[in-house]
């Protein structure tokens, strides 16, 4: 093992060490901006950003508008925009907050809560964002609408549907199990969550070593193997480190002592119970796994880049590119319904200001993580990081006591900033 | 000898402009097939077609003799048709790799993308092509023009073409990779590739080419051989239309007596 490692180069320099890592340079200056940014807040606030519970919400806070961006990635790569999906959003809300509250308790007869209503309502509101946004992605590839005006008129379109549907009344309370996605009202528990951050630590070596060892069948150069174990380490220990903070946040006393209570048990004496992982950070998790899997290791990922970067070189190559549009956008609407089930059950009822301006907290998400407008770049993490960057940024300055106004002044110049940052890098780098 | 690919008084127009008119061409196996012409003189039109990128509105496309049905660039390579456009077609923000497998990736057995076995292959055809070729990572956007020139064309050698149609090949390379370019047509032409080569450069055409299809305002003024014709001869075909003895008048040209004495 010392021998690999030593064989590159005689005298490891610290310099050296760290450019075989072969770290994405721009991943690690976002998440530096990221961590100054939580640092300088818990310094402000005498430590009461990075405590559990803040961490917490901040994650729960973030995961709506971080599903949406992960589509809004695919969206911007193809040179298109998508400005409806907070419309969308509340069409879909409104939609399964129909399923739930008429037509599976009182048209169906199955009364409120039964097992069967949860799924039946996140397929309503799955389809509801399918199909409409499919038939944006048909009118913009196929009539060749420009994407920013079909989805202009979405934005009206979509927010007023909803309010018909709904004749603007507040719906809820939603369904028990629908709510389980809404943040604290559904968590995993400490074992069910450091059992998926073991699952995700197995999954992240796994990948690892099998990234590795096709590399060595095709006699490619690898790095050296200290530098795959240290890898590793960080993303094993940023993994469990995760799970833990998230496990340390205690459900409070009271709280507990409803839950033994509800099933007709005494809270025994000095017992504690962590939330753990969020099934809405679940949810997120497994959409950006999909969503990257999709844009890196799928031919549908590859012709959505290959079309951003030139489309005519795509429709030359045999791809179809009127309906690889209509497939983005049917993404694009399927991710904004799976935000609706978290934004809607996060607030325990539908209303009609639901996902109000989150298009524009979406694509400042995306094009802060590095998404750019030109088409042809981008990435899911970015994208991710990007919504947690603002979500931070928003409830940090909330803590310290910023004024309203004075908080969307910051975020504004933030997104433009950030871009300006972003072209200098490409610059330099040539990338 | 049944031509390997006969265009029959194939016609495209736009919005009522006559792009190409009853244009006819052939190109049997090892053969290079000239197309000159000005610009706007319907010859990367008429190719268009072959490549699936245009239809044609009348007229007939025989491939080994048989009508062929070509409606997508995706048609045009079932029938091992490959296109270097003059642009190259390149995805700019993609490797090499997947810019010469685009379309046609290589997956694993699950149906993933497998770029490490793409890469491989890159690396074997560029070893062929273009040894010096180096950066397998980077964007294509990175690349010098020969560089980016020879993913273009590695892209249309790897899938055993049968027909090669190649958009000004040689209009943004300097002199070594002009050099290049020229050496590996001679090299597919010994393989039995047929050729067709759009290109400005007379001097060019007369080196590289067996027969040469001259057009103008979307006619073929005729078809010569250019071992038969001097190079003042083809001017004459491109600028007025006037075919030399011994070309092959088409509807284009002007007096097509003197041709026939």
């Amino acid at each position: 093992m010392l021998e690999t490692a030593m064989s590159g180069s005689k005298t490891p320099t610290a310099r050296s060490m760290f450019s075989a890592l072969q770290l994405d340079t721009r991943l690690l200056g976002m998440i530096g901006a990221f961590v100054v940014l939580c640092l300088v807040f818990d310094f402000v606030t005498d430590g009461r950003f990075l405590t559990p519970r803040n961490v917490f919400n901040l994650t729960i806070q973030t995961v709506s508008v971080a599903i949406m961006a992960t589509g809004m990635v695919f969206v911007i790569v193809t040179r298109n925009i998508d400005l409806s999906v907070g419309s969308l959003l509340a069409t879909c809300s409104a939609m399964m907050a129909m399923a739930q509250t008429l037509v599976t308790p009182e048209w169906l007869g199955l009364g409120l809560n039964h097992p069967l209503t949860m799924p039946v309502a996140i397929l309503v509101g799955l389809t509801t964002g399918l199909v409409i946004g499919g038939f944006h992605g048909w009118l913009i590839g196929y009539l060749g609408i420009p994407a920013f005006i079909v989805t202009l008129g979405g934005l009206l379109v979509w927010r007023n549907v909803a309010w018909y549907l709904t004749n603007g009344q507040t719906i809820g309370p939603l369904d028990e199990n629908f709510q389980l996605f809404g943040g604290i009202n559904g968590t995993l528990g400490e074992s069910w969550s450091w059992i998926v951050g073991v699952i995700a630590v197995a999954a992240a070596v796994y990948v690892l070593f099998q990234a590795r060892r096709a590399k060595i069948s095709h006699e490619f150069p690898v790095k050296p193997l200290w530098a795959e174990v240290v890898l590793g380490m960080i993303i094993s220990g940023t993994i469990l480190g995760f799970i833990a903070v998230l496990n340390a946040y205690e459900i409070p006393g009271p709280r507990l002592k409803r839950m033994f209570e509800a099933r007709g048990e005494v809270l025994p004496d000095g017992f504690t119970a962590g939330y753990g992982l969020p099934v809405s950070v679940l949810v997120l998790i497994i959409v950006a796994v999909v969503m990257t899997m999709i844009a890196r290791r799928t031919r549908l990922g590859r012709y959505i880049f290959a079309a951003g970067g030139n489309p005519d070189a795509a429709s030359l190559s045999g791809i179809n590119t009127r309906f690889l549009t209509v497939k983005v956008f049917a993404m694009m609407g399927v991710l904004c319904a799976i935000s609706a089930i978290v934004a809607s059950s996060r607030q325990t009822f539908h209303s009609n200001d639901i996902g109000t301006l989150d298009e524009l907290r979406v694509i400042a998400a995306a094009v802060i993580g590095g998404t750019a407008l030109s088409g042809g770049v981008g990435t899911i993490y970015g994208a991710i990081l990007g919504a947690l960057i603002m979500q931070s940024l928003q409830s940090g300055m909330a803590m310290v006591g910023v004024d309203a106004p004075l908080q969307n002044i910051v975020v504004g110049i933030v997104l433009v900033v950030a871009v300006l940052v972003d072209i200098i890098y490409r610059k330099r780098t040539g990338d | 000898m049944t031509p390997l690919v006969d265009l029959k008084e194939i016609c495209v127009s736009f919005g009522g402009i006559h792009a190409v008119d009853h244009a006819s061409v052939t190109l049997y196996p090892g053969e290079v097939v000239g197309l000159l012409g000005h610009n706007g003189a319907g010859k990367s039109t008429l190719i268009k077609v072959l490549s699936g990128a245009y239809r044609a509105d009348s007229g007939e496309i025989l491939i080994d003799g048989k009508p062929a049905t070509i409606q997508s660039p995706r048609d045009a390579r079932d029938y091992n048709i490959e296109t270097i456009y003059q642009t190259l077609a390149l995805a700019d923000n993609l490797d090499a790799a997947s810019n010469l497998f685009l379309g046609r990736e290589l997956v694993t057995p699950l149906g993933f993308v497998d770029d490490d076995a793409m890469e491989a292959e890159t690396r074997k055809i560029m070893g062929r092509l273009n040894p010096n070729f180096r950066k397998f990572k980077a964007p294509v956007k990175a690349l010098s023009g020969g560089q980016r020139q020879s993913v273009a064309i590695a892209r249309a050698v790897y899938f055993n073409a049968r027909i090669l149609i190649m958009d000004e090949p040689t209009a943004a390379l300097g002199v070594q990779e002009t050099k290049m370019v020229t050496e590996l047509i001679q090299e597919l032409k010994k393989q039995g590739l047929g050729i067709f080569l759009i290109d400005h450069d007379i001097h060019q055409v007369k080196e590289m080419c067996d027969r040469a299809a001259v057009m103008k305002n979307g006619q073929v003024v005729g078809t010569v051989n250019v071992d038969k014709v001097s190079e003042d001869d083809l001017l004459g075909m491109i600028i007025l239309g006037k075919c030399p003895p011994g070309a092959i008048p088409g509807p284009g040209a002007i007096n097509p007596e003197v041709a026939a004495a």
